[in-house]
């Protein structure tokens, strides 16, 4: 690693911290301006006033807001989050030691599905410019782009699922197999290799096909479109007609030339789709009873868990910011104009 | 200097035409002329007077909306209009190679040097062993004065003047008979520029390959040129040995042309020569020869017919009614277009 390499990492490091003070304080805020608070959402409407003071006392709700704020903020910095506020006032940190495993293995598959496929949909678009094909995939394109992810999910539940009957239609792992399935790291894909369970396997990966298949079509439509334009402008460069004057072939102009020089936006877009991704996870894992940080911040939202809400925000932003680092890092394998 | 011979390329009749919204422009317009082998020829003329499609309409090269609607370009003996596009690709590289005006763009950005030469040979001879294609990159790109270790450079890192030298060295690397340089040294400085003329010219007489050097740039043509060929609105207006063009230059454009050119002499009273009206608008070219409008010496049969480039004397060929007999008017009811 270079100097320069590890002053550009640092730096971006850095940057992350107040970006997620920032994000988890507006989130701290906001949860305790929402109507409704954790100890009435789990006692119901009939708790008395004793009742709820008993149990602020020992979630220590009942404490100025200021010294709340603190206690939290030193519960992020040293990564410890604290007890839920609901549902049995577990440690977050084991919680989210099971939900987050489940919304990687949903997204990352979504992920390298929605850019492959995007890339190479857009690009075989922009070769086909203004014929049958590109018309097509525009349309595709754009039709992909404003239908839901919870209907795009229905509609596969009920093809696949319902009528078809070959994939299964919610879950990550056939009841029964998850009676005896040992997950060590909670990656379901990673533990049934390692303790080889193979039909644990074959039905995780089945689980995940629909899913993953959602999520992932749903961000396709602008990587299609991205991917496109960025090629029909490569395809107009002088080094392409320089190429095809030296007698390269059309699909290596294309495919090779083209196509490496337009992966720079195209690596832009993939940090950036990374949020929307994870906003798309909450609703696909909320159609698919997915087991993931997405369907736990929505019950915990519901049940006004500050705590958990918080932590699970927290995460995500780490998460987002590491990914946005990742491809900072990649840029200057694919363009080697760019040095840190 | 040259006889039947040492013909290389043939153009006959060639047409490239552009639809636009305002009808079809005829950016070459019924052009014939050789190209002789070992020759550095110089194409000069204003901008948009066609000049650079015509070289792309050598390599079959005019992107859509324009197009070759007639004519022959014959290759050693072959007409590459007859080609197949396999056979285009073949012929693109290996027999001809294209040095472009933006030495910063022509370069694809994210490969390195030997792999753009690499790839040209990979793509034309398959066959050649790994080895063998190092060796021939290294040699020639030593010979082009770029230093080896460049080759494992991309091309931001290399210099404007550089990076034409390696698109030189990737038409050579094929060992392709004819450049076309177009517009090649505009971009660079003047003394960058120099050297690449230079250069050019050292690497014609020890490669032994033809040179179409296409530039406004008149002193530059003066310095490299065998045969000068003075292009206006997609006609030919004179072709001739450089030194006699330039001592005696028959045609009024061409004399317009050289008299515009400015000199560095620092006494010198003389005005440049500024040429009357504007280039004309293709869409509605002029009637008869298509200079007219503009030309000094125009006499009533300029403006009805189109003269012909036909040869004056040795070598030289002249498209002017001053040079050429004027057809009874009615024993040839030519009609114009307007």
């Amino acid at each position: 690693m270079s100097s320069s390499l590890r002053n550009f990492l640092i730096t971006r490091a850095l940057l992350t911290i107040p970006m997620v003070l920032i994000l988890i304080t507006m989130v701290f805020f906001i949860m305790r301006i929402l109507p409704g608070d954790p100890i009435r959402s789990e006692l119901g409407p009939k708790a008395t006033e004793e009742q709820v003071e008993i149990i602020a006392e020992r979630l220590g709700l009942n404490k100025p807001l200021y010294q709340q704020y603190y206690e939290f903020l030193w519960q992020m910095i040293t990564l410890d989050f604290g007890n839920a506020l609901t549902m049995g006032e577990r440690p977050i940190k084991d919680e989210l030691a099971e939900k987050l495993p489940a919304t990687i293995e949903l997204t990352i598959p979504a992920m390298l599905f929605t850019a492959f496929f995007g890339i190479f949909a857009g690009a075989y678009a922009a070769k086909k410019r203004k014929k049958a094909q590109d018309y097509g995939i525009r349309l595709f394109s754009i039709a992909i782009y404003s239908i839901p992810i919870f209907v795009m999910g229905l509609i596969f539940q009920i093809i696949f699922s319902v009528r078809l009957n070959i994939l299964p239609i919610a879950g990550r792992l056939d009841p029964l197999l998850l009676v005896t399935f040992e997950s060590p790291t909670n990656f379901y894909i990673i533990d049934s290799i390692l303790t080889q369970n193979w039909a644990a396997l074959r039905s995780t990966i089945a689980h995940l096909i629909l899913p993953a298949l959602t999520l992932g079509l749903a961000l396709t439509g602008v990587f299609i479109r991205l991917t496109r334009v960025n090629m029909i402008e490569a395809q107009e460069s002088d080094f392409i007609t320089a190429g095809r004057a030296r007698g390269i072939p059309e699909n290596k102009l294309h495919y090779r030339h083209a196509l490496r020089n337009t992966f720079i936006p195209i690596l832009t877009l993939i940090g950036l789709q990374f949020a929307i991704l994870l906003a798309g996870a909450v609703l696909t894992e909320t159609t698919f009873s997915w087991p993931g940080m997405g369907r736990y911040l929505v019950t915990r939202i519901q049940l006004r868990d500050y705590n958990a809400v918080q932590a699970t925000i927290g995460v995500f932003a780490l998460f987002v910011a590491v990914i946005s680092v990742v491809m900072d890092v990649l840029y200057a394998f694919i363009d080697p104009r760019i040095r840190y | 200097m040259a006889n039947e011979k040492d013909v290389l390329v043939q153009i006959r009749n060639l047409y490239v035409t552009y639809g636009t919204r305002l009808g079809s422009v005829s950016a070459v317009d019924d052009v014939s002329f050789d190209i002789y082998r070992g020759e550095i020829l110089g194409l000069v003329g204003e901008s948009g007077c066609g000049k650079s499609t015509l070289g792309k309409a050598l390599m079959r090269m005019i992107k859509s909306p324009g197009e070759i609607t007639g004519g022959q370009v014959i290759f050693n003996g072959e007409d590459i209009m007859e080609y197949s596009d396999k056979q285009m690709r073949d012929f693109r590289g290996r027999r001809t190679s294209m040095i472009f005006q933006d030495p910063m763009t022509s370069l694809n950005p994210v490969q390195r040097v030997d792999e753009h030469m690499i790839e040209a040979i990979e793509v034309h001879e398959p066959k050649t062993k790994k080895a063998n294609i190092t060796d021939r990159i290294t040699s020639l790109i030593e010979r082009l004065g770029i230093q080896k270790r460049r080759l494992t450079d991309y091309p931001h890192q290399l210099s404007g003047g550089m990076r034409q030298r390696v698109m030189v060295g990737l038409g050579l690397v094929l060992n392709a008979h004819l450049i076309i340089a177009d517009e090649a040294t505009t971009s660079l400085d003047v003394i960058v520029e120099a050297n690449l003329v230079d250069q050019l010219r050292e690497i014609r007489d020890e490669f032994g390959v033809t040179i179409l050097m296409i530039t406004h740039n008149i002193a530059l043509v003066a310095e490299i040129a065998d045969r000068i060929a003075v292009m206006y609105a997609g006609r030919f207006a004179e072709i001739g040995p450089i030194n006699d063009v330039f001592e005696d230059p028959m045609h009024p454009y061409t004399q317009g042309l050289l008299r515009s050119v400015p000199s560095i002499r620092l006494d010198d009273q003389e005005e440049l020569y500024k040429m009357p009206g504007e280039p004309p608008n293709l869409t509605q070219p002029p009637s008869g020869c298509r200079f007219h409008p503009r030309c000094p010496q125009a006499i009533p049969i300029c403006a009805r017919i189109q003269p012909e480039l036909l040869e004056t004397k040795q070598g030289r060929l002249v498209n002017c009614w001053l040079f050429q007999d004027q057809p009874e008017e009615a024993a040839h009811p030519i009609m114009v277009t307007a």
